[in-house]
């Protein structure tokens, strides 16, 4: 056994032993998103670099600790990238990291999530074992999906080692669009034209100004913008950058970064009250208030709302919504398998998770 | 439930809770539920249920849990691995009665259905609204979303268009204990764990699905076929590695050796080249523009990968024809063989080639022919081995043939299942890709939600003894 992984099999196990939590961190770039930390820090950047790589296999191998920019840096210089656009939300974000919190960036509601990319992993159980989920390939039905479960799971059901991901290669072509229109206008476009085949690959609303992105075959981009209209946004790329990182006006406004509500909604959700920037053709809101109204009227339509940045004391009363009795108890059943002496991100998810 | 008293008080508990009909326990009307796609395992049921009704499934769980009545859900079976193989002692319980649409919105571009709703079905249905169900397994004229769910079924479009876990939305689902959860949702993500990934592909062994709500895709405008030939396997497999290093994800790219060739072209007469060794369809979707630039591009890549012939579809009724022989390979061959099996192993693409040559040579150590069709884009490979069953020793020889290549498929670093499941058929090549430690967790995700392991008890996930035998002698146990 490599010598990290042993170090760490070794933490775990006295972990479990003295039913010690362990706070599993990459770079901490993540540390606001979620339930309160707890827990000795297990820091998984001891363990980092890519295993492999051969662009025309779509599929890379990385250990946890990697640096999400290095692993970016490899992927651009064969045309290719991670397709679910990963926020790093911080310099030091890792591989581990982008799994572990699946948060998707603005290509999510056409390319897919973090999940949806997800090969395989190799991970570490609440007993110390190293255990391989999925594979490198990019069909794999061979025992449950333990590997997509693991993606979003914010640490809770084991330590990440390493994980494989599918790649996709760069659009050959990208734009940029922008046009003025009020709210009710932006999702019933943005719903319309995700039911037609053009190749929008990013959207986003605030301010009545809907921006979107083209991406695809030159000529595929060039028809799409005959058709659409609007005005051409000169910095594109960094417009989408910039709001996958949470650096536009929107998010700097005011003295503080919170509370910032992320609701997740069917996209045909009509608009909900207060000053909101909306991404995902309509199925990502955000909004700068606590209002417990607001949360009820996404229960009611269909969705969820999460506390994305809040203060300490807000994130102890709980950041996600809560399950339903029947879920959290398969819940709990589930990270009593992979974690039985409850030592890993105990309460980053859910209490009692 | 041995006892014949135990029997007849199911029965008589289990005709209280369906329809009239709706129980079927002669030998006479089991006999058609004896076995799936997979024909080479069958095995009578104590009986077959056929609820109506939600209430009905829940209240049939309900009863089988306490009875310790084990159940093997099944659709339309048209499996090919043998998920739903009836198991003695328990109960079959057929969705085929859960055939309604429940909703389309071509707005939010979603469809909510029963599990007993072709995959066709759903695309027909959403056809007037431009939009379709992108996964398209090759029995999907008949094959259920139900058993779509279980399999995490892909088809000819996948690399492009994703798999059956990355077109569910939503599922509605009974557990055997009765409960009835709901996963998922019609916003893009939902709290806690992914449970719907855990759910789709778990092959009927963690929950029944009353409903499930799916992603529709708008129809490409236009679609168009490159199809190339090669004097060798090798240079076949390097035009694919060539076309997806180009940046190009085809919406199609699929292979046909020689063999299956012959055995298509005589079913479907599509002017396949009988002369090459390995044929390669390429498909190109989307705007007509897009699909000019992207069919130029893959027609060169092939010419310089050394395509000895190329044609390209010249309209809707050649494109079909070009595809007709791929999509009906199976049947296809099954017209030149007594029985055939069919494997479904996943390799990394590169090394396509080198499997095929050592097909070849298990093919004269077992003494058995083998045709071979695959997803190339994606390296999940179907080799077709022939064999009689009223031949002796060709069962198990044929068995043994399969054996080989899913271990190779594993020892190449890929899984001995890309979508058909494991189901009865490699359940002893778990054993191999999967240590014993990761097979634990496996037992342990089950009975998280079936403790009692009642749901299709016997399928995809061996025991540690069988796999202690397996590993030791090369056989499994008689008794797992």
């Amino acid at each position: 056994m490599n010598a990290v992984i042993a170090g760490f099999a070794e933490r775990v196990r006295q972990a479990a032993a003295q039913k010690r939590p362990l706070r599993l961190k990459g770079g901490g770039s993540k540390d606001f998103y979620g339930g309160p930390l707890a827990g000795e820090i297990l820091d998984t950047r001891a363990y980092a670099g890519i295993v492999s790589y051969d662009p025309t296999e779509l599929v890379v191998t990385a250990r946890a600790g990697t640096p999400l920019r290095e692993l970016e840096t490899l992927l651009a210089g064969q045309g290719q990238m991670l397709a679910f656009e990963p926020p790093h939300f911080g310099d030091g974000a890792t591989v581990g990291g982008v799994v572990a919190s699946g948060l998707s960036g603005p290509r999510r509601a056409t390319s897919g999530s973090v999940r949806d990319f997800v090969l395989g992993v190799k991970l570490m159980d609440g007993r110390g074992e190293v255990l391989n989920f999925g594979g490198q390939v990019m069909k794999n039905v061979a025992g449950y999906d333990v590997s997509r479960l693991i993606a979003g799971s914010l640490g809770t059901l084991g330590l990440i080692l390493e994980v494989s991901l599918k790649v996709l290669p760069r659009p050959a072509a990208e734009l940029t669009l922008r046009l003025e229109t009020p709210q009710v206008n932006a999702l019933e476009w943005m719903n319309s034209w995700a039911g037609q085949p053009l190749p929008i690959s990013a959207t986003s609303w605030q301010d009545d100004l809907l921006t979107l992105r083209l991406s695809g075959a030159r000529a595929a981009v060039a028809a799409a913008r005959e058709h659409l209209g609007g005005e051409l946004v000169a910095d594109g790329p960094n417009f989408w950058q910039e709001l996958r990182e949470q650096r536009t006006g929107f998010f700097k406004t005011g003295s503080t970064l919170w509370p910032l509500w992320r609701l997740s909604l069917p996209s045909v959700t009509p608009p909900l009250p207060g000053s909101q920037l909306i991404e995902w053709g309509g199925s990502l809101r955000w909004v700068k208030s606590g209002e417990a109204k607001l949360a009820a009227e996404t229960v009611s339509a269909g969705g969820h709302a999460a506390l994305f940045r809040g203060s300490e004391e807000a994130r102890s009363a709980g950041v996600f919504q809560a399950l339903p009795p029947t879920l959290m108890s398969l819940h709990r059943k589930l990270k009593n398998a992979f974690d039985p002496a409850g030592i890993f991100n105990p309460g980053r998810l859910a209490q009692g998770l | 439930m041995d006892k014949p008293s135990d029997i007849a008080a199911a029965i008589s508990a289990l005709r209280a809770i369906l329809p009239e009909q709706g129980l079927l326990v002669s030998e006479e009307e089991t006999r058609p539920y004896e076995c799936d796609g997979l024909t080479a395992y069958r095995q009578l049921p104590l009986m077959v249920a056929l609820p109506e009704t939600e209430d009905q499934v829940v209240a049939v769980l309900k009863l089988c849990q306490e009875m310790h009545l084990p159940v093997v859900a099944r659709g339309a079976g048209t499996g090919l691995s043998g998920g739903a193989t009836p198991v003695a002692e328990g109960l079959v319980l057929s969705l085929a009665k859960f055939m309604r649409i429940l909703e389309i919105d071509p707005v939010a571009r979603t469809a909510r259905v029963q599990p007993g709703v072709r995959n066709l079905a759903i695309s027909e249905a959403a056809a007037r609204h431009g939009l379709y169900y992108a996964p398209d397994p090759s029995s999907q004229i008949a094959c259920t979303i139900g058993g779509n769910v279980a399999e995490n079924s892909g088809g000819v479009h996948c690399l492009k268009y994703g798999l059956t876990v990355h077109n569910v939305l939503r599922l509605k689902v009974a557990l055997m204990d009765g409960e009835v959860v709901e996963i998922g949702g019609t916003a893009l993500d939902a709290p806690g764990y992914d449970l719907l990934a855990l759910m789709i592909g778990s092959e009927g062994m963690l929950g029944i699905v009353l409903e499930a709500t799916v992603k529709l895709t708008p129809r490409p405008q236009l679609a168009q076929v490159v199809m190339a030939s090669f004097s060798d396997v090798v240079a076949a497999g390097n035009a694919v590695a060539s076309i997806i290093a180009a940046g190009i994800i085809p919406a199609g790219l699929e292979m046909m050796d020689k063999a299956a060739t012959a055995a298509v072209e005589d079913f479907v007469h599509a002017g396949y080249d009988l002369s090459a060794a390995a044929i390669l369809l390429a498909e190109s979707d989307g705007t007509p523009e897009e699909v000019a630039e992207e069919i130029a591009a893959m027609r060169s890549l092939l010419e310089a990968s050394g395509a000895t012939d190329i044609r390209v579809s010249a309209n809707e009724a050649e494109r079909l024809r070009f595809w007709a022989g791929r999509k009906a390979a199976f049947p296809a061959v099954g017209r030149i063989t007594p029985d055939y099996l069919c494997m479904d192993g996943t390799i990394p693409r590169r090394r396509v080639a080198e499997m095929l040559t050592r097909i070849s040579e298990f093919s004269k150590t077992y003494g058995l022919r083998c045709a071979n069709v695959f997803h190339a884009g994606d390296g999940n490979l179907h080799p077709l081995i022939m064999f009689d069953a009223n031949v002796p020793g060709e069962t198990e020889r044929a068995t043994a043939f399969g054996a080989s290549i899913l271990e190779l498929s594993v020892e190449m670093g890929g899984t001995i299942s890309g979508e058909h499941g494991v189901g009865i058929e490699k359940v002893n090549q778990m054993c191999v890709q999967f240590s014993s430690a990761e097979l634990a967790l496996f037992h342990a995700v089950k009975a998280a939600f079936d403790p009692r392991k009642l749901l299709n008890p016997g399928k995809a996930v061996p025991t540690p003894r069988r796999c202690s035998e397996y590993r030791l002698t090369g056989t499994p146990g008689t008794k797992t």
